[in-house]
């Protein structure tokens, strides 16, 4: 039994997990209601005690957290915690130029690197194992979430983070990595440049990736195990929930197993706002009851999944969630960094300009472009190319610092968008995943 | 002294210029002088016409940006040389040239060069200096 989880929890029965969820739960909404004004205020105005919550099944009396209100209480408005406890702070993009901050406390930290570990336990990797992670270091949630899961389950993390691919290769090749952790399009990338060098894959030892972070498809799977001559795995976060780790696909590659103890999930009619039967899709609501700094309660994800308790033939008890198939909202996953089409209407609103656009996003050579086009104005148009030229770049720029990544703009002629009742189209994702 | 110059917004597609061209046959109006700036996402066709403002507004009706600018319209002889001249005025007072596109008049052993620059005034002091004449708009059609 011991070796054959990383945390005993997750081959528990679901007595035992569901005592474990009460009892948290119980914690959890005592700790929301005491240390954050928000909480205690919204339980006041619909008449909800602390004492009212018991076990996990009472958890739909509690309210819902979306990500506007983690917005509104920009930056640290809904920590639990003081200065004095908090070990990190990551953030994620977000509309406006807001970013959405979240907080760890030290224990905070260890048990996302539990989940983390879990994963990578899952998967087969073990003590003296070498594990390279390609996510990006820094405010994002996935570089240093698989670093600390890697170090927290004894392996060996290799701090690669992202960029430069030939260098990437060569570590690999050199130091031996077991393990990857990348975003699928980069895995893509790197098996092409691994092509282009003349390096058969199977010469390197590298065995098994922890794919994540951008939504992914079967086929994209197939390729990639072969091209890269991996075993492809699916591995999911939020950072405002914890980053990579709260879900994750074993060996068995039957759903992604919630790390519950610590995430308890519900799916909702998103319309509705109430629980769907068990195994039908709807929103992915989670409620950290395993988190000091930034314990949220019944967090709308947008993410659209579904749940099933069934046992896993790997043994693991824990429920899992299919793979998220869409979004209850309209922000786009490009590269890996969220973006909302009103953070783009945002920046040409700001430059003077009318908010009538179209964002085209597409997959060129498994990456990511988004193209943003901009129709002109009477104002705006000018007999001269570099003035046109001037505008492109003016709104690229202010783009590049809201949005977090590159777009191409191409100013279009007036009413040129297709548009439905009146309302020019917004969004057209040409990607094939 | 300048001449009223229009620039019409052409989308990189089918068409696009013949609905320009279209309207201002209808419309009865004449094209002394055409260039096209072209990039890989538009083009800007720029054009002296016959009546200006007759033409900006039914190409403006026909949902198209359109816009007018003032630019010089220059007189140059029609030998070795000629250009040159202009270019070399403009240079040596550092005034640049934006874009230039040139044509002949009915006259014999005259073109007319069109130059768009930041500053008209000082571009035409500069080019009078040495003596190179500045077209007015009532010798652009005859």
């Amino acid at each position: 039994m011991s070796d054959k989880f990383l945390s005993k929890i997750e081959g528990a029965s679901r007595e035992e997990i569901r005592e474990e969820q009460s009892r948290r739960l119980r914690e959890t909404v005592k700790r929301c209601y005491e240390n954050i004004p928000f909480y205690q205020k919204k339980f006041d105005e619909i008449g909800l005690k602390p004492e009212d919550i018991q076990t996990i099944d009472d958890i739909t009396k509690l309210p819902f957290t979306t990500k506007q209100d983690l917005r509104d209480n920009y930056p640290f408005g809904l920590f639990a915690v003081t200065n004095d406890e908090l070990v990190r702070i990551h953030a994620s993009s977000g509309t406006t130029g807001k970013q959405t901050v979240v907080g760890y406390t030290k224990g905070d930290i260890d048990r996302w690197a539990e989940c983390a570990g879990r994963a990578l336990y899952s998967i087969g990797t073990r003590k003296g194992d070498k594990v390279h992670v390609s996510y990006g270091y820094g405010l994002f949630t996935g570089g240093l979430g698989m670093h600390y899961g890697a170090e927290y389950m004894g392996a060996t993390a290799i701090p690669a983070s992202t960029g430069n691919t030939k260098r990437q290769i060569s570590l690999l090749q050199d130091f031996e990595a077991d393990i990857i952790c990348c975003t699928p399009s980069y895995a893509l990338v790197i098996a092409e440049t691994m092509k282009e060098m003349g390096i058969d894959p199977k010469t390197l030892p590298l065995r098994a990736g922890y794919l994540g972070a951008e939504p992914w498809s079967e086929n994209m799977r197939k390729e990639i195990e072969k091209t890269l001559a991996i075993k492809a795995y699916d591995i999911y976060g939020l950072s405002e929930i914890a980053g990579p780790g709260v879900a994750y696909e074993c060996e068995a590659q039957e759903g992604m197993h919630i790390c519950e103890d610590y995430f308890y999930p519900e799916i909702i009619d998103p319309d509705t706002l109430e629980p769907v039967k068990e195994g039908e899709y709807g929103e992915l609501v989670f409620t950290c009851i395993g988190k000091e700094a930034l314990p949220l309660l019944r967090y709308r994800t947008r993410d659209i999944s579904a749940l099933s308790y069934e046992q896993c033939s790997c043994g693991r008890t824990l429920v899992k969630m299919t793979k998220p198939k869409g979004r209850s909202d309209d922000m786009l996953i490009i590269r890996g960094v969220n973006v909302f089409p009103s953070q783009v209407e945002h920046v040409i609103l700001s430059l003077g300009m009318e908010p009538n656009y179209q964002i085209i996003v597409d997959r060129v050579n498994n990456l990511d472009t988004m193209t943003v086009c901009v129709e002109m104005s009477d104002e705006v148009f000018s007999d001269s190319v570099k003035k046109l030229e001037t505008t492109e770049r003016n709104i690229a720029t202010a783009m590049q610092s809201t949005l977090g990544i590159a777009a191409k703009v191409k100013l279009v002629a007036p009413r040129s968008l297709p548009r439905t009742e009146g309302k020019a189209q917004r969004v057209i994702d040409k990607r094939v995943i | 002294m300048a001449i009223k110059q229009i620039s019409v917004f052409l989308e990189n597609r089918h068409g696009a210029l013949s609905e320009v061209t279209t309207i201002l046959k209808n419309e009865n109006i004449d094209i002394r002088a055409l260039s096209i700036a072209d990039t890989t996402d538009y083009g800007i066709l720029r054009m002296i016409v016959s009546d200006t403002e007759k033409a900006k507004n039914a190409i403006k009706g026909a949902g198209i940006t359109v816009h007018a600018t003032e630019v010089l319209g220059i007189k140059v002889p029609d030998v070795p040389g000629g250009f040159s001249k202009v270019v070399d005025a403009l240079g040596s007072k550092k005034i640049d040239i934006e874009y230039t596109y040139a044509f002949l008049t009915p006259k014999e052993k005259e073109a007319c060069v069109i130059v768009r620059v930041d500053d008209n005034e000082e571009a035409i002091e500069a080019l009078k200096s040495v003596g190179i004449d500045i077209l007015k708009e009532t010798e652009l059609f005859y």
